[in-house]
């Protein structure tokens, strides 16, 4: 594998990808495009939602994680995990046989990131009321989401709630915890196991936060493969102690409604990024309601369906829920030792104000900004409007805009360039020179293992 | 630039049509969130109501480098009173409309407010034209 073209969490490996138009055809945010064959992704669009991803038919698109190998440099060795993670494994399998795969994989330490959620919920449910004007509240559970309304509907940054999530929160309380046991904050190493690409950005990169606590990151499919192979079926210790401070609320906070089931009168919760965007295009013209609470979340079945969780999402779903209910809701332990005594994790819970980074302008300079959408325009009523990607831009719109900007050239589209060779403008080789400039040499030649043929990967 | 939108009276499921694609450019010119903000929600106001009470209309926008002018010429019953028509509550809408969830008379107020400069004119019995204007 050869890294190649980095951004946040996500890496294209050229090696891989072999040029095709799933990925840009699904990304929310237009951020990728395709040119010499291969896929590319623009920084500032990106907003890490990993439905790229997911899309592509060749694994091409991967995510950098840190070698597990690490946590030995540490004498306290910490994973922390979203209750999520739970759901996954097959229901044979014990809280306790996972726990203690879990520690004989290396840990010393192990966290269900959901714990101080009665904090994290009484401090949001203080903000909401504290700031009556900036309503409906919008979750910033979902890293891609703060992203998202960062990058394209900046108006609605001052909605977002001033407060961490449980994945930065659960790193204090774990270090507050440990060092009562006698240990020095350097001999811990705080590992997070994440169900997605975004957290992971997140966490290395915190928005809203300036620095982050977390030393590793590992993926769930990752951990979740090595605990399938250090699992046993034999009756495992009793790690309840570990999970004494989790509660119900905890383990179904990062599924959709998991929030929204806590916070104001009218709350509503949203799962998958295009869904997401629909309704915040409405939320920004004021054609909804009144709302109190908006849970945001970037993907189908929230958590359950993170683009580094194994199995069915709504399996998942299904047995989380079920663990919920043998848990005692958060209000039962609201008087846990525990609890009381994170006084100070109750400041760090605020988090900085979040800036809107508004990604879609044609050029800082009206006038010309004004322009380049005049030119797009006329530029568009020449375009066929198939909007087929065969250019490298997802869409007939998205070429125009690219072309004002200097990125692309009207003999991008297939079609123009089909007329213009009828018409004689422009001689047959050079026509094909100019696609296999997009799409790569000899892409074109007839080949039976090429890569993304017919199903791959479907 | 010059842009120009149909609004058909009684398709609630088109409304706002037009007030989403004066943002998506707004946003490309870099005008700043609010102002943004306020400009698309005049217009969808506007929008909805043609859509509630006229029978068709349209909608002609002027962006310049400094302001939005938008024109909003609807043929339809006209406001006989105007001054009642800009107070806060008041309201015609049907029974059928406001079951829909629109018409609680805030409209007019409501663009008035988010625009600059407002002007309306309107004849019983033939149509009503906005005109709104906002700096940038």
């Amino acid at each position: 594998m050869s890294p190649a073209k980095r951004y946040h969490a996500l890496t294209i490996d050229e090696q891989k990808c072999m040029g095709c138009t799933h990925c840009m055809k699904v990304c929310p945010t237009e951020a990728i495009r395709v040119a010499g064959g291969l896929a590319e992704i623009r920084a500032d669009r990106c907003v890490d939602c990993g439905h790229c991803m997911r899309a592509c038919p060749v694994k091409a698109i991967y995510v950098e994680q840190d070698d597990l190998q690490n946590i030995q440099s540490f004498k306290y060795r910490v994973v922390l995990f979203p209750a999520v993670m739970i759901g996954q494994f097959p229901e044979k399998y014990t809280e306790d046989q996972i726990y203690a795969a879990l520690l004989k994989i290396g840990f010393t330490h192990v966290f269900e990131v959901e714990q101080p959620i009665g904090i994290l919920k009484t401090s949001i449910k203080e903000y909401c009321r504290k700031s009556p004007d900036n309503r409906p509240h919008i979750s910033t559970f979902c890293p891609a989401i703060v992203r998202l309304i960062q990058i394209r509907y900046p108006s609605l940054t001052e909605n977002l709630i001033k407060r961490k999530a449980p994945h930065d929160l659960v790193a204090h309380f774990a270090i507050s915890e440990l060092k009562k046991q006698g240990a020095k904050e350097e001999e811990i190493g705080l590992f997070y196991v994440t169900p997605c690409n975004a957290k992971i950005s997140s966490v290395k990169s915190p928005v809203g936060e300036t620095e982050s606590i977390v030393d590793g990151i590992i993926n769930m499919d990752a951990i979740y493969n090595r605990v399938m192979k250090a699992i046993d079926d034999s009756e495992a210790a009793d790690t309840s102690a570990r999970r004494q401070n989790l509660t119900r609320d905890g383990i179904l906070w990062s599924l959709t409604r998991g929030e929204a089931r806590n916070f104001g009168e009218r709350s509503m919760a949203i799962d998958g990024i295009h869904n997401v965007i629909r309704f915040l295009e409405r939320l920004e013209n004021e054609e909804v309601p009144d709302i109190d609470f908006l849970e945001l979340r970037a993907c189908d079945q929230s958590c359950a369906g993170g683009i580094m969780m194994t199995g069915n999402r709504f399996l998942t779903v299904e047995r989380l829920e079920r663990r919920a209910k043998r848990y005692p809701p958060t209000w039962k332990l609201q008087n846990s030792p525990a609890i009381k005594e994170s006084k100070q994790l109750k400041q760090k819970l605020v988090a900085d104000t979040i800036i809107p980074k508004p990604a879609f302008s044609l050029d800082k300079d009206r006038k010309r900004a004004l322009e380049k959408m005049a030119r797009a325009q006329r530029i568009i009523c020449f375009l066929p409007g198939i909007d087929c990607g065969a250019c490298g831009a997802p869409n007939c719109q998205a070429l125009a805009e690219d072309m004002v900007n200097g990125k692309a050239k009207m003999s991008d589209c297939i079609f123009l360039q089909q007329m213009w060779e009828n018409e004689g403008k422009i001689d047959t080789k050079k026509a094909l020179r100019n696609v296999e400039k997009k799409w790569g040499e000899k892409r074109f030649q007839a080949d039976c293992n090429k890569r993304g043929r017919r199903n791959e990967g479907f | 630039m010059k842009l120009q939108f149909t609004i058909e009276g009684g398709n609630f499921s088109n409304a706002g049509h037009a007030a989403s694609e004066i943002k998506k450019m707004l946003k490309q010119l870099g005008i700043e969130a609010r102002c943004i903000r306020n400009i698309v929600i005049a217009m969808y106001e506007a929008e909805v109501n043609v859509v509630a009470h006229a029978f068709e209309g349209q909608i002609l926008v002027d962006i310049e480098t400094d302001k939005i002018t938008t024109e909003i010429i609807d043929k339809g019953p006209g406001i006989p009173d105007i001054e009642l028509a800009m107070q806060e509550g008041y309201s015609t809408a049907s029974k059928k409309v406001r079951e829909m969830g629109f018409g609680a008379g805030m409209g007019l107020p409501n663009i008035k407010k988010n625009t600059d400069e407002f002007y309306i004119e309107s004849t019983v019995n033939s149509g009503t034209t906005l005109k709104m204007i906002n700096y940038f």
